[in-house]
């Protein structure tokens, strides 16, 4: 097995290693870095558990090799508080979004893409949005009521520091 | 006194932050030092004979540490396992697979991918002789059909019946309106997001096994262990299983997968951890089952009123008897089949039959086999009522059981414990608007556009249960809580149960915050570890708060006795002469002359009486008197795409009734997955086989699970029932709407199409089965 050098900056941080030409991105997060907030639930891209922010853009980081992302930006769950709690970690609290929090990490990571994209969704636009992530518990209503609460939260954030400027 | 935020406050969840930040515990966090990755080589027939098992040398893939195989194991007399059903399963084959995708030999490797590797060239040197197939229940039951095991006289597993078979018969043949149904709940599988798995570590110095677990039910899977393994030397006290955070159970995880064994025999084997995850695939084709009951029911009227209902069923259990019942129920608590209904007589029959498919027959969050047994009542109330001319709201308006006459004896024996299932429904019809909605329907028809309303006016059975009649293996199925109060007035609370996200760190601390004033931010709550948790049975069958959430109330009860005491002798007063409000003892006619539990709580370490013991704790092991019974009416409306046969949800309102609530968030958070793990398998979930017993269904492209863009947005309301005999009149909710819902879409569809001449459609109702349905009678367009 041939062995690759990358370079994938996650969470910020660049991160150098040598690994197998085969290693999933998954596996390279959660086991190479120790970044267990990045679940696995499937094997086919099917249930959008191992989600992370590649250069920006949701991906399902298990069908993902990481020398793919060599040279690129991860973002994981773990990068997603500054201290703080992120707006969409504080929604996903407050409306009850998460249940068994398996799927919660590569929800928010897609709500984060979505909300980027499309600062106000509208219900039926947040659900087209998080439908490549399954969740078994919540039957998704206090997801989309958190992800839509998240975005006006941003939204205002975004108005507070505009009004600063 | 400030609030304390008990019972009925939605009360944010204490285990949020951690999950919120990535920083869960699940089994695949868990790495140990020297660990081993095990990996499993799975049967590509439906039955065969194995005529070769490579040895490990022949693989030639480096990282490879050892092959373990169904020989192996017999060494150990591990090669089977007992199941809860006084069946046995095997862990691995000696000579023959059952079922396809079944486990046939474990490879252990130090890397995932090593083991990966040698999986992929095992398989690849396994040989068979495939042997003939039986998937069908019906056809493995005639003379002559293949055997599916060699141990068994024949594919019938067991018969079982309850009720008055002469007393049902003879007031159907008095019935002037008998209505009949075939149904089949097909097989479904509750695919939690997490799939299961476990570390198992051996220390060969200690004689210690610490097995990490996805369980539900830690105690009774630590005694299972001592039990199996007792003839190896491996003891109760030698065994500790811890259960982390679970990535959602729904009853697939109460039970004990070969895998757990394998890599347990593993570890003793290498003298390392093993670790064993599965993915997807091996989830759904091996993992146990749900339903797979074949139906056919009869239910009579006389003068506009039911009478008597009459089930009789055929069960697929796969290849072996692997269902999580309650020892003494074959059949679960299928008996609760005569639902909200006044019955004057009632007969049900099970048969369990053996095939080659996976075993199983868990619950996919029910108690029990009440799905089951609530889809053949909801739905033959629905027929009766149409037979009979009558509107289905109306006429079971008619026929509840009233609500003067609880706790109600139902014709199958079961004493329910309180009900008001009139005003369930009629608040549902006035939330969705419901005559309105039939004028819609009448005009929409006469248009030529199908919509349609389905009611499910369910009663659950939940909260297993009394020890006079239930025990799993013969231990009772009581629940435990134990309280510890610190100096301080803080607390740590262990439960016998485990949360798999139905948030029992923040439920637990909030009964207890209601009945000692400490507020929940100050209760530690732990489950899983059995090193520190007393024992219990476990979550499933919405048992925790009717067992272990009565077990947190009377433990604080008790803290309060001896709080009570410790009171008297700080304030100098009579104990007689003490009141209790929340969080305080105070002087009868002296407001201000009182302690504060955290008072006593420091005085219960530094200040006691003399003669009393320090410390303020308690331990509670409740044994139910009753079940509780939830109940609730679900209205579901349905709008059919004639040009695909599409069924969309236009509108769902849930009335639940789970007695008192304890943080209505929750509740509504459990109603809302239960609603969506309702719809799944009426619309969209199946695993099926082929005639080679080939499965469909085994990975997560073909076994559909709902996504936000089919589940609709919905609609609760509550009322409230409490429970008189549970400590806080609380019933247990996580699974109600999962029962409640399946009858309710498949009554709006039939009746969308009712005036073409459909009388039932099976589930899962897909837009092939619609459109054909539509396609037959003339009634599909094609644009």
């Amino acid at each position: 097995m041939s062995a690759h050098h990358v370079t994938i900056t996650v969470n910020g941080e660049p991160m150098e290693r040598e690994i197998e030409s085969r290693l999933l991105l998954v596996h390279f997060l959660r086991e190479e870095l120790g970044l267990t907030g990045t679940h696995i639930g499937c094997d086919t891209t099917s249930c959008g558990a191992c989600t992370v922010l590649l250069n920006g853009k949701p991906a399902k980081s298990c069908t993902v090799l990481a020398v793919a992302a060599d040279g690129a930006e991860v973002t994981t769950v773990e990068g997603l508080a500054n201290g703080e709690l992120h707006p969409i970690q504080q929604a996903f609290m407050e409306c009850h979004g998460l249940q068994c929090g398996f799927c919660t990490p590569g929800m928010m990571l897609t709500s984060k893409a979505l909300i980027e994209e499309n600062p106000d969704p509208t219900e039926a636009e947040v659900r087209w949005g998080i439908s490549g992530n399954l969740c078994r518990c919540t039957g998704y209503v206090n997801i989309v009521e958190a992800v839509r609460q998240a975005a006006a939260a941003i939204r205002s954030e975004a108005g507070e520091e505009a009004d600063h400027a | 006194m400030p609030e304390c935020r008990g019972l009925g406050h939605s009360v944010l969840r204490k285990e949020d932050p951690r999950f919120l930040r990535g920083q869960g515990r699940y089994i695949d966090d868990i790495t140990l030092p020297g660990m081993l990755y095990l990996d499993i080589a799975r049967s590509p027939y439906a039955h065969a004979k194995i005529t070769r098992i490579p040895e490990v040398g022949e693989l030639g893939v480096p990282g490879v540490a050892a092959v373990i195989t169904g020989k192996v194991l017999d060494q150990y007399k591990l090669a089977w396992m007992p199941t809860l059903m006084s069946d046995q399963q095997m862990v691995l084959p000696i000579d023959t697979v059952k079922y396809q995708q079944q486990e046939v030999a474990a490879v252990v490797a130090t890397s995932r991918y090593a083991a990966a590797d040698g999986v992929a060239a095992l398989e690849g040197l396994i040989e068979y002789d495939p042997l003939p197939v039986v998937v069908d229940p019906h056809e493995a039951l005639r003379p002559g059909a293949t055997k599916v095991r060699d141990d068994k006289e024949s594919n019938h597993i067991f018969h079982w019946e309850h009720g008055d078979r002469d007393a049902t018969e003879k007031a159907l043949a008095d019935a002037d309106v008998v209505v009949e149904q075939a149904m089949h709940l097909p097989r479904i599988h509750v695919a939690s997001i997490e799939t299961c798995g476990c570390v198992a570590s051996w220390n060969p110095v200690e004689g210690h096994l610490t097995l990490y677990l996805t369980t539900q039910a830690p105690h009774a899977i630590r005694t299972v262990v001592a039990l199996v393994t007792a003839h190896l030397g491996l003891a109760e006290h030698k065994i500790r299983v811890i259960s982390p955070d679970i990535g959602g159970g729904f009853g697939g995880k109460v039970p004990v997968y070969p895998g757990y064994v394998i890599a347990t025999a593993a570890s003793v084997v290498t003298g390392k951890p093993v670790k064993w995850i599965e993915d997807r695939s091996e989830n759904l084709a091996a993992d146990s089952f749900a339903r797979d009951y074949h139906m056919r029911a009869r239910l009579g009227a006389k003068d506009g009123k039911v009478t008597a209902l009459k089930l009789d069923t055929v069960a697929d259990h796969g290849y072996s008897d692997a269902a999580a019942n309650p020892s003494k129920f074959p059949a679960g608590l299928f008996h609760v089949a005569t639902g909200s209904y006044d019955l004057e007589a009632a007969h049900v029959e099970v048969d369990g039959v053996y095939t080659n498919k996976p075993p199983g027959g868990i619950a996919y969050r029910c108690s029990f086999r009440v799905t089951e047994a609530v889809h053949a009542i909801e739905r033959m109330v629905d027929l009766l009522a149409r037979e009979s001319g009558e509107d289905p709201a109306d006429f079971r308006l008619r026929n509840f059981i009233p609500k003067d006459r609880f706790p109600y004896r139902s014709a199958l024996g079961w004493e329910y414990d309180s009900g008001d299932y009139e005003a369930a429904l009629t608040k549902a019809m006035d939330m969705i608007g419901y005559r309105d909605l039939r004028a819609e329907q009448a005009e929409k028809r006469a248009r030529g556009e199908f919509m349609g309303l389905g009611i499910s006016s369910f009663t659950e059975i939940v909260g297993a249960g009394p020890s006079k009649t239930f025990d799993i293996l013969g231990i009772k199925m009581f629940d435990s809580a134990e309280i510890r109060i610190h100096p301080t007035g803080k607390a740590i609370a262990r439960f016998g149960t485990k949360s798999q996200g139905q948030g029992h760190e923040t439920t637990y601390a909030q009964i207890i915050a209601e009945e000692l004033g400490i507020p929940p931010e100050d209760i530690a709550v732990e489950e899983g570890d059995t090193d520190t948790a007393p024992y219990g049975l476990g979550t499933y069958a919405s048992r925790s708060t009717p067992t272990a959430g009565a077990a947190a109330s009377i433990a604080s009860r008790k803290i309060r006795e001896k709080a009570k005491k410790i009171a008297a002798h700080l304030l100098e007063a009579d104990e007689a002469d003490l009141e209790w409000e929340q969080g305080r003892f105070f002087v009868k006619g002296s407001p201000d002359r009182g302690k504060t539990i955290q008072d006593i709580a420091f005085a219960a370490y530094t200040n006691h009486p003399q003669g009393m013991e320090a410390g303020l704790e308690a331990i509670s092991y409740y044994d139910p008197p009753n079940l509780t019974f939830p109940f609730g009416s679900y209205i579901c409306c349905v709008d059919i795409d004639r040009g695909t046969g599409e069924v969309s949800i236009r509108r769902f309102v849930a009335v639940d009734d789970c007695g008192v609530r304890i943080n209505p968030m929750i509740v509504e958070g459990q109603i809302h997955g239960g609603l969506t793990m309702g719809m799944a398998p009426a619309l969209m979930e199946e695993i099926s086989y082929d005639a080679d017993g080939n499965i469909h269904g085994g990975n997560f492209t073909e076994y559909l699970v709902p996504t936000a863009m089919e589940t609709p947005k919905w609609e609760l309301g509550e009322t409230v029932t409490p429970s008189p005999h549970h400590p806080i009149g609380a019933k247990g909710v996580g699974e109600s709407a999962t029962v409640g819902a399946p009858a309710a879409i498949v009554n709006a569809v039939v009746d969308a199409l009712w005036h073409l001449g459909v009388r039932h459609v099976e589930i899962p109702i897909t837009p092939q089965r619609v459109w054909s349905l539509l396609d037959e009678r003339g009634a599909a367009l094609y644009r």
